[in-house]
């Protein structure tokens, strides 16, 4: 009886919690100072810990820029990842590169964006969450909280 | 700008300093001066600089291309789309204030836009003009 309570307060509060992705507590400075300059410094419980590893293997040609930050580093960023990394079953494959907007969970939630609106020239990429989630700084990815009027709900 | 010196302090030994934009030009000046003797920082340079079309990137042409025309303008990532708030000293306080900051991002823009590194004296004349354009 208990368990069933439980899963049921859990569905009823998981939803939401699924739209808050704050960044952990343990989140090392050098992450936002070195992966947050050029794209927002994205939760890790967007990619899995096997995709994290070859991101933070392949810095120094990272989507063809040269993003590698010393062995210090990238051994407290890698380790982070991996400790926060998402459950891969879930997110589905991220491709070769990995990209999170490639996991099957990033298309779902995002199979309502028309193109055109991905082409936008405040969107230009899938890389810029703040674009439309204005609150994706803090974490607060919630389809209420977002910027671009045609998307609004 | 008064959480700098205590972020400073919790990151000892990490060579974090606070300086000022005419700091770090009399670094790179000074460096420059070395090699080539009479060397003084020009503003003037450091806009042709910015404004120059280097155009081996396709993305990023030219400095312009994230950071728009005017150092004084948000700019935006070519790529990413990411925001980018203004290199100017004067609308931006925080530009130019940690060496070690400005020194890795002339690392990886320089190589990336301008195909190379960028010499100690081109780095004092880009820092002399985001501290003087207003």
């Amino acid at each position: 009886m208990k368990r069933i309570a439980l899963s049921l307060l859990l569905g009823v509060t998981l939803p939401a919690l699924a739209d808050r992705l704050p960044l952990p507590a343990d989140t090392p400075a050098s992450y936002p100072a070195e992966c947050g300059s050029c794209h927002l410094a994205y939760p890790p419980a967007l990619l899995a810990g096997g995709d994290w590893q070859r991101i933070m293997a392949g810095l120094d040609d990272h989507f063809a820029t040269d993003a590698a930050v010393d062995a210090q580093k990238r051994q407290e960023i890698t380790a982070f990842l991996e400790r926060h990394a998402g459950n891969a079953g879930k997110l589905g494959n991220a491709g070769d590169p990995p990209r999170i907007s490639t996991t099957a969970r990033f298309v779902r939630k995002h199979r309502e964006v028309p193109a055109k609106l991905w082409r936008d020239p405040r969107v230009k990429s899938a890389a810029n969450c703040e674009a439309c989630h204005r609150g994706a700084t803090e974490g607060n990815y919630s389809e209420h909280d977002i910027t671009i009027r045609e998307l609004k709900r | 700008m008064r959480v700098l010196p205590a972020l400073c302090l919790l990151l000892v030994g990490t060579a974090c300093h606070a300086e000022t934009p005419q700091q770090i030009i009399q670094t790179y000046a000074a460096d420059a001066a070395a090699r080539q003797p009479g060397f003084t920082p020009s503003a003037k340079r450091g806009a042709a600089l910015f404004h120059q079309r280097f155009a081996l990137n396709d993305k990023m042409p030219a400095c312009t291309s994230c950071h728009t025309d005017s150092p004084l303008n948000a700019g935006q990532h070519a790529v990413t789309g990411k925001a980018i708030r203004p290199l100017a000293v004067a609308v931006n306080g925080e530009r130019f204030a940690d060496p070690a900051k400005v020194e890795k991002w002339f690392g990886r823009n320089c190589k990336e836009v301008v195909g190379r590194a960028c010499t100690p004296g081109e780095k004092a004349d880009f820092v002399a003009y985001m501290s003087a354009v207003r």
